[in-house]
């Protein structure tokens, strides 16, 4: 469980953020939302131990944060996840080199060998099979961002943030990411933290929305003043990670209620566009 | 049309790439001529005949004195100065570029020094260098490092600065160490822009040499231009600094060459 504690942040003058309190659940998948500039990546960066908070203090499973990133906390970022020079195996390999070979940083053949059968899975597993060799600019962007989560799940991280990864992404592309996103997080023991702009991106993957805000923002304000939880939303049908479809849950309505932001009436109802078989941008 | 549309096919390209040269070489014969009918024993444009004929002299004929082809011989001399020279300078700018970009500390401690550092005109540090060092190798090779390495270093640095925030964040997700991220990350990429600073570089690197040479050598050709301009022995000095031209060129094409076919994603990119 992540544990935040009345944590603030502040960039000398500047108050970015403000009382924040927050238990986050293991396999838990969190959406955090809200304007630009009101802390939502700055809160990530916390998590990642990219920054240290200012007052407060965030613990996971009771431990403090290492105070920089470590591979428990594994990231994707909007762009520049990848390695641009590493090839699509190599990329996935580099988290097994560096675990496995302190001094050259790359395993030796053999025992390679074995580590590139497990990353060869983890790629078809994104849907990125057949494009083993390939380098990263010769891959579309959503293909990009496929190749940074299985880069970051190699690792077997146990918090995957998530820095608005699909906010590049074309709409039908980004609809099949949502559902390897969905996927990923029902089969694999994480708890995902992501944040995005898109409020429907939210809604669609997450167990819960966070909404930063800022309480106070007339222009005198700003800087004294930082953001703070607004609003904390658990998705109603509740999805729960570990069942085979983790939208078809065993509640039922007596009569679909004009609030209820995602029946489940039939597969994926919410997916703006279901992928076909061999669509291809 | 406008003229920002127009494109020449690919003969025209090379047509229009060979002219300037073509060109060159035309106002020269015609000048030479000109000078020559004038005065026969001209020396400043020397006719192509007696230029190849200098050519041959130098480089096809042993020197009555030495026994050697002088051309070679001061071809050989300067490259190997040269070579030794880019070596030194590529290896400083390879290990302080990553350490000065990659450690906030060892930054703090060195990237003033260096900025100051790379402001001191070499060429008058010449006469301490000959001083300190004596008129050898050493002093030679001393001026063209200390001439190009510490703008090496600093574009080096810019380099790793400019590596985007999210991928060094994601290596150390990813369970990297410092060194790991150095070797694994950081050398991979920065290593196609040092052979860049390499190319761009040679020049500067060329012009140390030879005011090196022309003060203080017994072969090079910097050397032997300077010797030669004594006696006004333009015949030697054009093939000699054409020479020069030439090696530099193809030391340019080389290492872009070379770029290309060590790091094929850097292409990638730019297709983009």
């Amino acid at each position: 469980m992540i544990r935040v504690e009345n944590v603030w942040k502040e960039y000398g003058e500047q108050v970015v953020l403000e009382r924040i309190s927050l238990d986050i659940a293991d396999r838990a998948f969190v959406a955090l939302v809200g304007p630009s500039g009101c802390g939502k990546t700055t809160f990530l960066k916390l998590l990642l131990g990219e920054e240290q908070p200012s007052e407060g203090r965030i613990t996971l499973d009771g431990q403090p944060l290492a105070p920089e990133p470590t591979p428990e906390r594994g990231v994707v970022f909007q762009r520049y996840s990848v390695f641009p020079h590493l090839s699509v195996l190599d990329n996935v390999l580099i988290g097994r080199d560096f675990s496995g070979s302190p001094f050259r940083g790359r395993l030796g053949r053999v025992s390679r060998r074995a580590a590139a059968d497990e990353a060869r899975a983890l790629i078809a597993e994104v849907g990125l099979s057949g494009n083993e060799d390939k380098y990263p600019a010769q891959l579309s962007g959503g293909m990009q961002q496929r190749l940074a989560l299985a880069q970051a799940l190699i690792m077997r991280p146990r918090v995957l943030l998530l820095d608005e990864p699909f906010g590049a992404l074309d709409p039908g592309i980004r609809a099949d990411i949502h559902v390897l996103m969905k996927r990923l997080w029902n089969e694999t023991d994480l708890t995902v933290v992501m944040v995005t702009h898109d409020m429907r991106e939210a809604f669609t993957l997450a167990t819960r929305v966070i909404a930063f805000e800022r309480p106070r923002n007339a222009p005198a304000d700003r800087v004294r003043y930082g953001a703070s939880l607004s609003s904390d939303i658990a998705v109603w049908p509740p999805r729960v990670a570990g069942l085979t479809d983790p939208d078809s849950t065993p509640y039922t309505f007596a009569s679909p209620g004009g609030d209820d932001p995602a029946q489940a009436t039939g597969p994926r109802r919410d997916d703006p566009a279901p992928p076909l078989a061999g669509a291809k941008p | 049309m406008r003229f920002i549309n127009l494109k020449p096919s690919r003969t025209t390209q090379l047509m229009l790439a060979v002219l300037p040269f073509a060109l060159l070489v035309i106002a020269y014969g015609v000048g030479s001529v000109v000078r020559l009918a004038e005065n026969p024993s001209d020396k400043l444009l020397p006719a192509f005949a007696s230029l190849v004929d200098a050519i041959n002299r130098m480089a096809f004929t042993a020197d009555v004195r030495s026994g050697e082809y002088l051309f070679w011989a001061d071809t050989l001399a300067s490259l190997g100065r040269l070579g030794m020279a880019l070596g030194i300078a590529t290896a400083i700018a390879l290990v302080f570029g990553m350490l000065v970009g990659m450690f906030p500390y060892i930054r703090a401690l060195l990237a003033p020094f260096l900025a100051a550092i790379s402001m001191v005109p070499p060429l008058a540090l010449l006469p301490i260098l000959f001083i300190a060092l004596g008129l050898g190798e050493t002093s030679k090779v001393t001026l063209i490092v200390i001439g190009i390495a510490p703008i090496m270093v600093r574009d080096l640095v810019l380099r790793v600065l400019d590596l985007p925030r999210e991928q060094l964040i994601k290596a150390q997700t990813l369970g990297g160490s410092s060194w790991q991220i150095g070797i694994r990350v950081v050398l991979p990429q920065i290593l196609p822009r040092l052979i860049d600073g390499l190319r761009l570089q040679l020049g500067s690197a060329w012009l140390f040499l030879i005011a090196a040479e022309a003060i203080s050598a017994d072969s090079g050709l910097g050397y032997r231009i300077f010797l030669v301009r004594r006696y006004l022995s333009m015949d030697v000095i054009f093939p000699y600094v054409a020479w020069i031209t030439l090696l530099a060129v193809v030391a340019n094409v080389a290492l872009d060459l070379l770029r290309r076919r060590v790091f094929p994603w850097t292409e990638l990119g730019k297709a983009t």
